[in-house]
C-alpha cells in the first residue's frame, strides 16, 4: 500500500533523508524511530506531499507523490508534527473543511464526521474555536482531519505526544481498531507505544535506515528490552557516522 | 477544473468565515467607511463643490487601499506558515491555484462589502441634484477590480513571509510606489528628472493613472486590462511562491 523507493532530502547541502527505502502491506502497523533530527519528520512530509524528494519517490497504493500528487493523496492522512489547526475555527468546522476538501460529497460529509468525532472522543468540544481547546483535545481533532476522508495509508507524526495516560490509550485502541484495513506509519519517542501498537519497526539515523524488523525480535535481540535495543543501535550508528 | 472550483469555493469559504471569525473585518469596515467619510467631506470638502458628483469621494480610493488591502491580505499566508497549517494545505488533494484564487476572492469580496457600504454616498449625491450614475458605477466597477490588484500584491507578499505584520510593512510600501508612480506630482518630478518620455511610462504602471481615466466617466479597456492583468501576475507569483514550500520546506 505504501511504498518508499530511494527516497533522498537535503537542506541547503546537508542531507536529511538518504536513499529511504521500504514498503508497508495493508495491517501493518509500523514504529518509524529515530533521535530528533533523525529525519523522521522530513521523511513523513515527503510521503504526505508536503515537500518534493531531491530524488526518488514515495507511492501510495501505487499513485507516485510526484506524478499523481493529488491521487495519491486522497488516499493518505497526514497528521502533522505538533498538530497544527486553525485556530478561528470550531472543531466542527474545521472538520467540515477537511471533508470538503478531500472532495466528499454534501451528502457524505456529515456521516463522515459524525464517525471520526464519535472515533476520537471529541463530541463535547466541537463547537468551541479550537484555540480554546487543550493540548489533548486539539491533537484529537487534528487525527480526526487526518481520518475524515477515511485513508487506506495513515502517516502520523508523534499522535499522541501531549495526552494524558487515559487519551493515549483510547488512541492506541482506535489506530488497533483501524489497522487491519490500512497500513499506518507511526513516528514517537515513547517505545511503550511501539510495543503497544506496532507490529514492525524502522530505526533511522541521518536519514538513513538502521534497523527494519518486529519489535518482539528486535527486543530479543537485546536483552528483551526496546530500549536497550533502541539506545544501542542509535549509539552504534553515531559512532559509525563519526568515523565515517 | 472541478477540482480547481471545489479548492477555490473551498478556501474562499473558510478564508470568509475566518475574517468574520475575528474582529478583523468588522474593524476593516467600520475604519475604512469613517475614513472615507471623514476624508471626502472634510478634506475634499463635498459640500462646497456645488456639484452632485462624487469625484471628491473616488478621489481617496488609491489612497486608502494602499493601507487597508495590505492589511486584509497580510494574514492569508504568513499565518498558514506562522501556524504550520501550511502542512495541511499541501498535505490536501486540492488544486493549489484553486486555493490561491480562493483566499484572494475571500479577501476581495470584504473589500466589495466595503465598497457597497458606501451607498450613502451614492444617494446623497442623488438627492443633491442630477448625477451621473453611469460614471459612478463605471467608478465604482473600475475601484473593485483596482482593490483587486491591490490585494493581489498582498497575497503573493504573504506567500513570502511567516509574518503578517511584515507581509503588512511591505505590502504598505509596494502599494504606495505603484500609487504614488501616477500622482501627477511624482509625475512631473520624474519627467523632470529623468525625461517626458519616463515619467508617462512610469506612470502608465500606476494604480492611479487608470483609475483617474475611469473618475472622468471614460471606461478604458486598457485600465480594466491593466487591473486584471496584475491581479493575475500577482496571484500567480503567490502561486510560485507557495509551491516553492514544497521545496525548502
Amino acid at each position: 500500500m505504501l511504498e518508499l523507493d530511494a527516497l533522498s532530502k537535503s537542506f541547503s547541502g546537508r542531507t536529511v533523508v538518504s536513499a529511504l527505502s521500504f514498503g508497508l502491506e495493508r495491517g501493518e502497523v509500523l514504529g518509524f524511530l529515530g533521535q530528533n533530527g533523525a529525519g523522521k519528520s522530513t521523511t513523513m512530509r515527503m510521503i504526505a506531499g508536503v515537500l518534493e524528494p531531491d530524488s526518488g519517490e514515495a507511492r501510495i497504493l501505487g499513485q507516485s507523490i510526484l506524478e499523481s500528487r493529488q491521487l495519491a493523496q486522497a488516499q493518505l492522512g497526514y497528521l502533522p508534527e505538533g498538530a497544527p489547526l486553525y485556530e478561528d475555527m470550531t472543531a466542527l468546522a474545521f472538520l467540515n473543511f477537511l471533508a470538503q476538501a478531500h472532495g466528499l460529497p454534501r451528502a457524505q460529509r456529515g456521516q463522515a464526521v459524525d464517525r471520526v468525532i464519535a472515533d476520537t472522543r471529541i463530541a463535547d468540544v466541537i463547537t468551541q474555536p479550537l484555540a480554546t481547546l487543550s493540548k489533548g483535545f486539539r491533537r484529537r481533532v487534528a487525527l480526526a482531519g487526518a481520518l475524515v476522508h477515511d485513508p487506506k495509508v495513515l502517516i502520523l507524526d508523534e499522535p499522541t505526544d501531549g495526552l494524558d495516560p487515559i487519551q493515549k490509550r483510547a488512541v492506541r485502541a482506535l489506530i488497533a481498531h483501524m489497522a487491519p484495513d490500512k497500513a499506518i506509519v507511526i513516528s514517537t519517542h515513547s517505545l511503550e507505544e511501539v510495543h503497544a501498537m506496532c507490529s514492525r519497526v524502522i530505526l533511522i539515523d541521518k536519514g538513513q535506515k538502521v534497523i527494519d524488523d518486529t519489535p518482539a525480535q528486535l527486543a530479543a535481540q537485546y536483552e528483551g528490552d526496546l530500549e536497550s535495543a533502541f539506545f544501542e543501535l542509535s549509539q552504534s550508528a553515531e559512532q559509525r557516522g563519526a568515523v565515517g | 477544473m472541478t477540482l480547481f472550483r471545489q479548492s477555490l469555493w473551498a478556501a474562499c469559504q473558510r478564508e470568509f468565515k475566518a475574517y468574520f471569525a475575528s474582529p478583523l473585518a468588522y474593524v476593516f469596515i467600520i475604519i475604512f467607511l469613517i475614513l472615507v467619510t471623514v476624508l471626502t467631506w472634510d478634506l475634499s470638502r463635498f459640500f462646497d463643490t456645488g456639484a452632485a458628483d462624487l469625484t471628491p469621494f473616488f478621489y481617496w480610493h488609491p489612497w486608502l487601499y494602499t493601507l487597508f488591502m495590505p492589511a486584509l491580505a497580510m494574514r492569508l499566508w504568513a499565518d498558514e506558515s506562522q501556524s504550520g497549517t501550511f502542512e495541511i494545505v499541501l498535505s490536501l488533494p486540492v488544486s493549489l491555484p484553486g486555493i490561491v484564487v480562493g483566499k484572494f476572492l475571500a479577501a476581495w469580496s470584504i473589500a466589495g462589502i466595503s465598497l457597497l457600504l458606501t451607498f450613502p454616498w451614492w444617494v446623497v449625491v442623488n438627492i443633491l441634484g442630477p448625477a451621473d450614475n453611469p460614471t459612478i458605477l463605471l467608478t465604482y466597477c473600475l475601484s473593485f477590480l483596482m482593490a483587486g490588484s491591490y490585494i493581489s500584491l498582498g497575497c503573493a507578499i504573504s506567500a513570502l513571509t511567516k509574518s503578517a505584520v511584515l507581509a503588512f510593512v511591505i505590502g504598505v510600501l509596494l502599494a504606495f510606489v505603484m500609487t504614488v508612480a501616477g500622482w501627477p506630482l511624482m509625475v512631473g518630478i520624474l519627467s523632470d528628472t529623468l525625461g517626458v518620455g519616463a515619467g508617462e511610462s512610469v506612470a502608465l504602471f500606476s494604480f492611479l493613472t487608470h483609475f483617474e481615466t475611469a473618475q472622468r466617466g471614460v471606461l478604458e479597456w486598457r485600465g480594466v486590462f491593466f487591473y486584471l492583468g496584475y491581479s493575475g501576475l500577482c496571484l500567480g507569483l503567490a502561486h510560485l511562491f507557495v509551491s516553492q514550500k514544497r521545496n525548502v520546506g
